[in-house]
């Protein structure tokens, strides 16, 4: 006890604020990544590993159309509407041939999907890092530290989308159709519920959740063609500590692992950081392989 | 059960020759053609071909994953890089340095790597598999990318090749030519190998996974020591290819175990044909072939695998069973 009260006590208190917001802004950022990925499995049961390139997509066009017009605003809901279109796209061209074929196979397509994105982006954007200015230029003093308002209006804004999207799943006519196909396919189909519309309409939502939250993120790090692999990775992690396909629990997870990430950093280099991420999805996998935030199965 | 067996009743002044003939005579004649391959290639081509042979190996390991006992890995690069480290370490740490420590050393790497994966990742089926293997490469791929005093960080090690010595009988340099030998011999030997694995009682255990793994459970086999091993042997001889590929470029790069690397190993197995081991090896050669052609053709700065992928997606849809799907059956007799 007395070793660990030493422990807690060499680190500064400020310092742990500091990096419980940075936590707290990159979780939510995760999350709004991470709930696309969880939406799309959990309804059409595909594990989307072009998901961090939609993301990567998402920051590539925010950077053009933030090139051209100046607005942000502007950026992040046009980014938004054209890979949702994008998305749907490929969900007809690559994933509606393959509903009801091993779930394997989709893996494999949507690989396929994401090495074609990120070669693309490569050939289009070049090798160099891009950038977009911060919208909100003012900040406040946190401690020793200038801290942009722009990160917590991140973390607001992800957390308004999420929320935005709850409501429209718990109300909304299409987001009703969905739980529906969530629940049991062939019985909605029975009802009339346009199953392969849902498909392509849930794929499309979470392509544009993942390309808002490309364009949120490019002011903080820079957009670059490998920027996906990184995000889709840390997804995976949340989706899978969080449970497969449970989307409060992907949410939860994300906070979670960013927090301890962040933490770590007080100690390692940011790129070592990443293995506590990695010993908590083992942990998991050991004791509790259906997911640290849903109740236990029976 | 009256039924005749059908060798019986098939007339044999007739007979045809068996399936066990039809395929060693395939073997040895692609044997031949491999082996006299180098001798009649040019430098640049004959490289190619060992490198072909290599990543096959790599593919065919995979393979003992995907076709048989049905659960994608995507963390290949991980058995493949720690081969290649361990290879790299025993080259360097021992002086001069000696082709079969490097082998010995890669395999134990590539062992310990696939004993980890192997002990985490069989606890999940399907997709979770797929991954948890994934991001497990990722962890030594962060580990070798970070640990710069041991594995020389983002720049990799650079080390010389060992002679080609076997005991009492040859001791020399390796050329081109002997290097695709040597690397054809452990591929050849590696293929009837793990043949030998599938179709033993072990290999239709597996089998028996990939097809119901709930009933094969219900039968009474330890399905998780079954996939454990199958792993642990899968990891095995992808760390050879790890050594085979260490040998031949004299070099040990991070950029090896990064996932790319596994998700090439996915597609050799799927355009070659998953279940068939030779597949894997086939898809590897045309990936390589096609992406030679189009650097060739439209330059270096080319992005190949934008038109690779999209073969890839196109197979994936219409051509699930890769190139030597049609003879998956017949290979596996």
């Amino acid at each position: 006890m007395d070793a660990l009260s030493h422990f807690l006590h060499s680190v500064p208190l400020d310092l742990f604020i500091i990096q419980t917001v940075n936590g707290i802004v990159a979780g939510m950022i995760l999350a709004l990544v991470a709930s696309g990925l969880t939406l799309i499995f959990g309804i059409m049961d595909v594990v989307n590993f072009a998901h961090g390139e939609l993301f990567m997509l998402g920051a590539y066009i925010g950077v053009v159309i933030v090139a051209m017009t100046g607005s942000f605003w502007l950026a992040l809901t046009a980014s938004a509407l054209i890979v949702a279109l994008i998305g749907a796209g490929l969900q007809i061209a690559t994933l509606r041939p393959l509903i009801g074929r091993d779930p394997l196979n989709t893996i494999l397509a949507t690989f396929g999907v994401s090495l074609i994105l990120q070669n693309f982006a490569l050939w289009e954007f070049g090798p160099t890092v891009r950038r977009i200015p911060e919208p909100l230029g003012t900040s406040f003093t946190l401690f020793y530290l200038q801290y942009p308002w722009y990160r917590l209006f991140i973390a607001v804004l992800s957390a308004a989308i999420i929320i935005g999207f709850w409501l429209f799943l718990k109300h909304g006519k299409f987001g009703v159709w969905i739980r529906a196909t969530a629940q049991d396919r062939i019985m909605a189909q029975a009802m009339g519920i346009p199953v392969p519309l849902v498909y392509t309409g849930v794929f499309a939502i979470g392509a544009a959740m993942a390309a808002a939250s490309g364009v949120l993120f490019a002011p903080l790090v820079g957009v670059s063609h490998t920027m996906g692999l990184d995000w889709v990775l840390k997804a995976f992690i949340v989706v899978v500590v969080g449970g497969m396909g449970n989307l409060a629990g992907s949410i939860a997870a994300a906070i979670f692992i960013s927090l301890l990430e962040s933490y770590a950093t007080i100690w390692v280099d940011p790129s070592q950081a990443v293995i506590v991420s990695f010993v908590v999805l083992i942990l998991t996998l050991l004791f509790r392989p259906t997911g640290l935030f849903v109740s236990t199965p029976k | 059960m009256t039924t005749v067996p059908l060798e019986k009743v098939r007339p044999l002044g007739k007979a045809r020759l068996s399936h066990t003939a039809v395929f060693w005579i395939g073997f040895c004649a692609i044997m031949a053609l491999l082996i006299v391959a180098p001798l009649v290639l040019p430098e640049f081509w004959r490289r190619f071909l060992t490198e072909i042979l290599i990543w096959g190996l790599l593919a065919m390991s995979s393979d003992l994953l995907i076709g048989y006992t049905g659960m994608i890995s995507f963390g290949h690069s991980a058995f493949f890089g720690l081969g290649m480290y361990g290879a790299a370490g025993a080259l360097i740490a021992h002086s001069p340095p000696n082709l079969w420590l490097a082998l010995f050393f890669g395999l134990a790497g590539a062992a310990g790597a696939a004993l980890f994966v192997a002990f985490f990742s069989t606890r999940l089926r399907d997709i979770y598999f797929a991954i948890t293997t994934l991001i497990f490469s990722q962890i030594f791929y962060v580990i070798i990318f970070t640990w710069t005093p041991v594995t020389g960080g983002e720049n990799g090690l650079i080390f010389s090749r060992p002679h080609l010595w076997l005991p009492f009988l040859y001791d020399a340099r390796f050329t081109s030519t002997t290097m695709h030998w040597f690397v054809l011999a452990v591929v050849a030997a590696s293929y009837l190998f793990l043949r030998r694995i599938t179709q033993s009682p072990f290999g239709m255990v597996l089998q028996s996974i990939r097809e119901n793994e709930a009933r094969t459970r219900a039968i009474g086999y330890a399905v998780e020591r079954y996939k454990m091993v199958s792993v642990m042997f899968s990891g095995l001889f992808a760390g050879l290819a790890g050594v085979l590929y260490a040998l031949q470029n004299q070099f040990a790069a991070p950029d090896f175990v990064y996932f790319l690397t596994s998700g090439d190993t996915v597609i050799y197995n799927v355009m070659g044909g998953i279940g068939t081991l030779v597949g894997p090896i086939v898809g590897a050669g045309f990936f390589q072939l096609v992406r030679d052609l189009l650097s060739r053709f439209f330059g270096d700065q080319f992005p190949y695998l934008i038109p690779l992928g999209m073969i890839f997606i196109v197979m994936i849809i219409f051509l699930p069973q890769g190139l030597l799907g049609f003879a998956r059956r017949w290979l596996n007799k």
